[in-house]
C-alpha cells in the first residue's frame, strides 16, 4: 500500500465521520474569525438559537476595516471615521463580548492581520484543522496544519458544531529543488509557481509544497508560499514540518509547555508525506531559474521576470486567453512588449497577510536604508502585519529607516491590499504591491496593482520604476 | 437553506475568464453586516460609468451601455453563462448572495474556484460545470437568439436547450440532496452530536495540547 501524504495525514486525523456519498464531517480544531465575514453568521447563529460548539476554539481581531493612521487609531473604534466600518468592528467586538470569545482588538498590543496574529501568538500549531472566513486561511499550512477558508455560512456552522461538511481533495505537490538566486524570495516563488500552473492549476487539489528550496525557507517565507496556494486556486496549502516549524513555535503565547510540549513534538515529527506518498499531480521548478517576478496584468497568473516584457496579445492563439490579456492591457494601460522596467510608478504597498511579517520588513528596509522614495512616487505605505511585528521593527529602527527614506510607517491592518479601508488607488494609478491579488479595482476602483516581493516593492519605490533589486545590492546585502 | 428543484430561464452570456469575487461584488459593500442588499452592486465596476459606495441611491447611477446585463434582451436574466475559474479569489459568501439577489438562480460554466463553488449551494444557487464544447456551443447559441432560455433539472441532472439538445452534468450526491430539500445543513451536523462529542474525547486524548493549555485560546491564558 502507498504511503499517504500529509494532506491523508491531516484529514484522517480529524475524520468524525464519513458518509456513503463522499461527503464527511471534519473536526475544526481552531476558528479565526475577522469582523467581516462573521456578522451575518453570528446573526444566523442567534436567529436560530443555538450556541457556540466550543468557546476557546475561537480567536478573532478586526483586520481589514481598521484604519492605519495611529491619529484614527488612537480614539479607538468610536472613531473611526468611516460609519459603515466603524459598524463592522462595533459588531465583531459586541458577539466576541457576548460569547466570551477572545478577540485581540483594535487597542490590543497583539492585534493585526488574522494570519499574522494566530502562529505569531501559536494559536497556530502544527497538525490542526485551521478555518476562517477569508481565502488566505492557506497561510497556516505553513505549519503543517489543515488550513483553509471558508464562506459565512461555513463560519456559522463551524461555531455551531465545530465540524466542516467536506469532500477529500486530491493531492497536487510542487517541489522547488535547488538554490534560490540572492534576492530572490518566497514571494517570487508563489508567483513563479502561479505563472506556471495558473490561477485555476490548485483547483480541487491540497497543494504541498516540497524539495530543498522550500526547506531553506525561514516561516515566514513559508507563510507567504502557503498563503498564495489560493491564487493558484488551491484551498490548501501546506508543507511539512521540520525543525524550524517546531523552534518557531517554542514558547509562543498559546504554545504548549513542559510535558505537553514533549507529546505535541513527537506527534508534529510525523506531519510530512510519507516518502512512498502518491500525489495525483506533480509540478517541479529549479528555483535557481526564478527571477525576481512582477504581475502586469489583471490576474495574479500574469506575471512575468522582472527582465522580461508585457505579452504581446497577437501572439496568443487561444482566443478566450488572447481577449483575456488584451483586456488586462487596456485596463492596466500598458503596451504589449513594453519592457516591465518602464512601468513607472505612483503608489507603493508593503503590508498584507502575504508580506508583512518581520522579515520582509527587514528585506524591504535593507533596500530603502540610505536611499530616497523617488519624487514621482506619490505615497509609499509600509503597514506592519500585526502589533508584535510593529515592535519588532521598532526595535531594530526598521521604521526609522522607512521615515528617513519617505515611506509613511502604520498602524498594522489589511490595509491598501484590499482598500476596504481609506488605504486605496486613485483610478488609473500604478501600485508597486506586496499583497497577493492583481485584480481590477481590487486597490481601489481603477486602481492598476503590480505583485512584488517586499524588497522589490521597496526598489520600485526608490526609482519610480521596476527595477531588479539586485542591481541596487550588492551581493553581501542581499543574501 | 433555499431549495433548487427545477428552473427555467433567460441565459446572459459574460464572456470571460477567471471573474474573481471582487468582480461580483467589490469590497467597499462588505463592510454591510446584513445577507441582503448585494444586488444592485452586483458587477458594480462593469455596470456602472461611476465608483459605487454604500449607501448610495443605485437606481440614479449612470448605466455602462456596453455591459452585458444592461442590455434590453438580457434584463430578467436568471442563467449566467461563464468562462472558466468563475468566482476565484476571496472566499466572500457575499458573491452568491449578490448573484441570488440580482435573480440568477444558475451559473453554467466549465470550472469555478473551489470555495465560491461550495458557497453558492448554501444559497440556494445551482452552479453547473460543462464542458468547453458546450459552454462555446451555449455562448454560440445565446448570442443568436434573442430571449435564449434554458431548462436545468438537478434531480435529472440535465440541461436542456431550447432545441431539445441534452447536456449531462455533475453534482456531488451530498450537495445534491441538500439543495433538492432545502436542508439546513447545521441541523443535519448537530444531528450526529453524540459522534461528534465522542471524536472530541479521543481527539482529546491523542492531542491533549489541542485542547488544555495550547487548545484553548482564552482570556485568563491570553492575559497571561
Amino acid at each position: 500500500m502507498a504511503g499517504k501524504t500529509l494532506y491523508d495525514k491531516l484529514w484522517e486525523s480529524h475524520l468524525v465521520r464519513q458518509n456513503d456519498d463522499g461527503s464527511a464531517l471534519l473536526y475544526i480544531d481552531r476558528h479565526l474569525l475577522h469582523e467581516v465575514t462573521s456578522p451575518q453568521a453570528f446573526e444566523g447563529l442567534r436567529l436560530a438559537g443555538r450556541e457556540p460548539w466550543r468557546i476557546d476554539a475561537n480567536l478573532a481581531t478586526p483586520d481589514h476595516n481598521v484604519p492605519t493612521t495611529s491619529v484614527e487609531r488612537r480614539g479607538g473604534i468610536a472613531a473611526i471615521a468611516d460609519e459603515v466600518s466603524r459598524i463592522q468592528v462595533q459588531t465583531l467586538d459586541d458577539n466576541c463580548a457576548r460569547y466570551g470569545i477572545l478577540q485581540f482588538g483594535m487597542h490590543d498590543a497583539r492585534q493585526g492581520i488574522v494570519h499574522v496574529i494566530g502562529p505569531e501568538q501559536g494559536a497556530t500549531l502544527p497538525g490542526m484543522t485551521v478555518v476562517c472566513g477569508d481565502s488566505h486561511t492557506s497561510t497556516h499550512g505553513a505549519f503543517g496544519a489543515l488550513a483553509h477558508g471558508i464562506g459565512t455560512s461555513e463560519v456559522e456552522h463551524v461555531l455551531a458544531t465545530q465540524c466542516l461538511i467536506a469532500q477529500k481533495m486530491k493531492n497536487l505537490q510542487v517541489r522547488v529543488e535547488g538554490e534560490l538566486a540572492p534576492g530572490v524570495t518566497a514571494k517570487d516563488i508563489a508567483l513563479a509557481v502561479i505563472g506556471t500552473i495558473g490561477t485555476a492549476g490548485g483547483t480541487g487539489y491540497a497543494l504541498e509544497f516540497a524539495g530543498s528550496a522550500i526547506r531553506a525557507l525561514s516561516m515566514e517565507g513559508r507563510m507567504t508560499l502557503c498563503n498564495m496556494a489560493i491564487e493558484a486556486g488551491a484551498r490548501v496549502g501546506l508543507i511539512a514540518v521540520d525543525t524550524k516549524t517546531i523552534e518557531y513555535v517554542k514558547g509562543r503565547l498559546f504554545a504548549p509547555r513542559g510535558a505537553q510540549w514533549e507529546l505535541a513534538v513527537a506527534n508534529w515529527r510525523q506531519l510530512h508525506s510519507d516518502p512512498d506518498a502518491v500525489f495525483d499531480k506533480v509540478v517541479e521548478l529549479r528555483a535557481g531559474d526564478i527571477k525576481p517576478q512582477v504581475s502586469w496584468g489583471t490576474s495574479p497568473e500574469m506575471v512575468v521576470a522582472v527582465d522580461a516584457r508585457v505579452p504581446d496579445p497577437a501572439v496568443e492563439s487561444d482566443p478566450t486567453k488572447r481577449d483575456s490579456i488584451e483586456r488586462a492591457l487596456k485596463y492596466m494601460g500598458l503596451a504589449a512588449n513594453q519592457a516591465i522596467t518602464d512601468i513607472r510608478l505612483d503608489r507603493i504597498f508593503i503590508g498584507s497577510c502575504t508580506n508583512s511579517r518581520i522579515e520582509d520588513l527587514r528585506a524591504a528596509a535593507a533596500v530603502a536604508k540610505g536611499r530616497k522614495v523617488a519624487a514621482s512616487v506619490k505615497q509609499a505605505l509600509v503597514v506592519p502585519g500585526s502589533g508584535p511585528v510593529k515592535a519588532q521593527a521598532e526595535q531594530e529602527g526598521l521604521d526609522k529607516i522607512f521615515i528617513e527614506a519617505g515611506f509613511e510607517w502604520r498602524e498594522p491592518g489589511c490595509s491598501m491590499c484590499l482598500a476596504m479601508n481609506a488605504d486605496r488607488l486613485e483610478a488609473g494609478e500604478h501600485c508597486a504591491s506586496t499583497s497577493n491579488r492583481n485584480f481590477e479595482g481590487r486597490q481601489g476602483a481603477g486602481g492598476r496593482t503590480h505583485l512584488v516581493s517586499p524588497a522589490m516593492a521597496a526598489a520600485a519605490a526608490v526609482c519610480g520604476h521596476f527595477v531588479d533589486v539586485r542591481e541596487l545590492l550588492g551581493r553581501e546585502e542581499v543574501a | 437553506m433555499k431549495a433548487f428543484v427545477r428552473h427555467q430561464g433567460l441565459v446572459a452570456p459574460l464572456d470571460r475568464a477567471n471573474v474573481d469575487t471582487d468582480q461580483i461584488i467589490p469590497k467597499q459593500f462588505l463592510k454591510s453586516i446584513q445577507r441582503t442588499g448585494f444586488g444592485p452592486n452586483l458587477f458594480d465596476e462593469w455596470r456602472y460609468l461611476d465608483v459605487g459606495e454604500p449607501g448610495r441611491d443605485n437606481s440614479k447611477r449612470p448605466l455602462n451601455p456596453d455591459f452585458v446585463l444592461n442590455q434590453a434582451r438580457y434584463q430578467g436574466a436568471s442563467v449566467l453563462l461563464a468562462r472558466e475559474n468563475f468566482g476565484c479569489g476571496s472566499s466572500r459568501e457575499h458573491a452568491p448572495w449578490a448573484l441570488e439577489e440580482y435573480g440568477f438562480r444558475v451559473l453554467i460554466a466549465p470550472s469555478y474556484a473551489d470555495i465560491f463553488y461550495n458557497n453558492c449551494f448554501k444559497n440556494g444557487l445551482l452552479p453547473i460545470v460543462l464542458s468547453d464544447g458546450e459552454v462555446d456551443e451555449l455562448f454560440r447559441q445565446a448570442a443568436a437568439s434573442e430571449g435564449y432560455r434554458l431548462t436545468v433539472d438537478l434531480a435529472g441532472q440535465t440541461v436542456v436547450r431550447p432545441d431539445g439538445g441534452v447536456y449531462r452534468f455533475e453534482v456531488d450526491a451530498f450537495r445534491k440532496h441538500c439543495l433538492l430539500e432545502g436542508l439546513d445543513e447545521i441541523g443535519l451536523t448537530l444531528a450526529h452530536g453524540d459522534q461528534i462529542r465522542a471524536f472530541e474525547a479521543r481527539h482529546r486524548a491523542a492531542h491533549p495540547w489541542l485542547f488544555g493549555a495550547g487548545g484553548s485560546v482564552t482570556d485568563e491564558r491570553g492575559m497571561a
